[in-house]
């Protein structure tokens, strides 16, 4: 047991983080391309035609993943960051600023597809649908998250009051999952539910795991990629950065 | 303890009075802002009362939010903030008392003078109590939130749109139910349901805001 916890913390430091990252950024980035290989083919290719929406359904291989990827990721930056201000861990700050900008970018995505697949099934861009609405309040709050980090300028404060931020919102999203869902239906009853009672075919299904957990490796993959930098970066003048083959060349 | 809290809210208190034109601003903003809205919208009375209860809530929003940059500033500045935190009372205290009296300054009036705009807006005599009530429930809820965007962002360059950003999405839930209340009373669906969630999550922010507000604290003042 205490031989397991010593092993974990080792991971903690940024010194043995950072080739540990250096191994698995690799063999992430293959599983990605590999999977949204597949998953990209199998959207396209194999995926059947739906008898209602046609062609146009495809979209949503890159959008329902998209939006699983932006939750996750808030919970996982919120994992990083109770764990940091618990621990008082330096990487544990390093891996909820990494995270954030995949986590933006796949919010955007989201609503951005599910513009697209909106306008030729809906008719419109953009519903003020429950869903749609707390996906863009999603986004804001990683807004925040970043323009915050990008104001302070001592890394710890940074680190620190990141954390705190991502903590709050994870303590309000549901609030503003249900008080958005409330307004909605007391507003207009049922617009258009998004799961449209037709049941999923399986092949759907398998295309859109294979593409969710395609997204997932690729997060994994950028976000190490981004730690590595960040860490680079803080531990600039420390010696065993200056020891390292790629920064001595 | 509740001698530190009376003693911190009156001292808030008596020097906003020494500098009345703070006190007034938040006041004239919100005035303002919601009789702009007849200017850009027209002066057709129907429209005005449909989208009143969205006019004044969001003014009161952006009100609250305008006066947050003020509520550590000044002491973050004259040290009277590094005190607080050595002080041995526990900071929850401290904090509460503190957005007290931001509260009684800048959310108390907007809540006195909504109905008298409110005749501006034509609204009837129900529909101005339950917006009252939901000001009354919901701007301290505003404050206590905005309070932990207002320590986060303690003397940082550009702290007044920082805060907005950080401050405006965790404002949504008061901001749909309070309007939501002031609109099912316009409509005859009666606001209470709406009014009641706004008690719950004010008495949530109550509990948990100046926790998180007094940790954002220690550690922008570290």
């Amino acid at each position: 047991m205490n031989a397991r916890l010593l092993n974990w913390f080792k991971f903690s430091s940024p010194a043995t983080f950072y080739p540990l990252a250096g191994r698995l950024v690799p063999i992430f980035t293959l599983i990605a391309v590999a999977l949204i290989g597949v998953g990209l083919y199998m959207s396209f290719f194999v995926a059947p035609t739906d008898y209602k929406q046609g062609e146009g359904y495809r979209i949503i291989f890159v959008h329902v993943p998209a939006a699983w990827m932006s939750m996750f990721i808030y919970l996982i930056m919120a994992f990083w960051a109770g764990l940091g201000l618990v621990f008082n861990t330096r990487l544990s700050g390093m891996m909820t600023r990494a995270l954030a900008p995949t986590g933006a970018i796949f919010a955007f995505l989201a609503l951005w597809t599910g513009a697209f697949w909106g306008k030729p099934m809906w008719g419109t861009w953009w519903v003020w649908d429950a869903r749609l609405t707390s996906e863009l309040i999603l986004l804001f709050l990683y807004l925040g998250y970043l323009a915050l980090q990008g104001a302070i300028d001592d890394t710890r404060r940074a680190d620190r009051a990141g954390a705190l931020l991502v903590l709050v919102g994870v303590i309000n999203i549901p609030i503003i999952y249900y008080s958005v869902q409330w307004w909605n239906t007391l507003h207009q009853g049922a617009t258009i539910s998004m799961d449209n009672g037709s049941k999923m075919g399986v092949t759907m299904l398998w295309t859109m795991l294979i593409m969710a957990l395609g997204f997932w490796a690729y997060t994994i993959a950028v976000a190490l990629v981004r730690v590595r930098s960040i860490i680079l970066e803080r531990e600039a003048d420390t010696t065993w950065v200056s020891e390292l083959a790629e920064v001595r060349r | 303890m509740f001698n530190a809290f009376r003693t911190l809210v009156g001292r808030d208190l008596l020097l906003a009075m020494r500098r009345r034109s703070d006190l007034f601003t938040t006041l004239f903003f919100f005035v303002i802002v919601v009789s702009l809205f007849p200017l850009g919208i027209g002066p057709e009375l129907n429209t005005l009362r449909l989208i009143a209860p969205g006019v004044f809530w969001v003014a009161a929003l952006l009100a609250s939010m305008l006066a947050l940059e003020r509520l550590f500033a000044i002491d973050y500045e004259d040290g009277a903030l590094e005190q607080m935190l050595l002080a041995p009372q526990p900071l929850f205290v401290l904090v509460l008392a503190k957005v007290t009296a931001h509260w009684l300054v800048t959310g108390l009036p907007l809540v006195l003078m909504a109905p008298l705009l409110g005749l501006q807006y034509d609204m009837a005599n129900d529909a101005l109590l339950a917006m009252v009530i939901s000001l009354l429930l919901g701007t301290p809820a505003l404050s206590l939130i905005g309070a932990i965007g207002a320590a986060l962002t303690l003397g940082l360059r550009g702290g007044g749109v920082l805060v907005s950003l950080l401050v405006l999405p965790l404002y949504i839930p008061v901001l749909i139910f309070g309007s939501g209340s002031v609109e099912a009373t316009a409509s005859g669906l009666g606001g209470q349901g709406h009014l009641l969630m706004l008690g719950a999550i004010l008495i949530l922010s109550l509990l948990f805001a100046p926790l998180a507000a007094s940790a954002a604290l220690r550690i922008s003042a570290e």
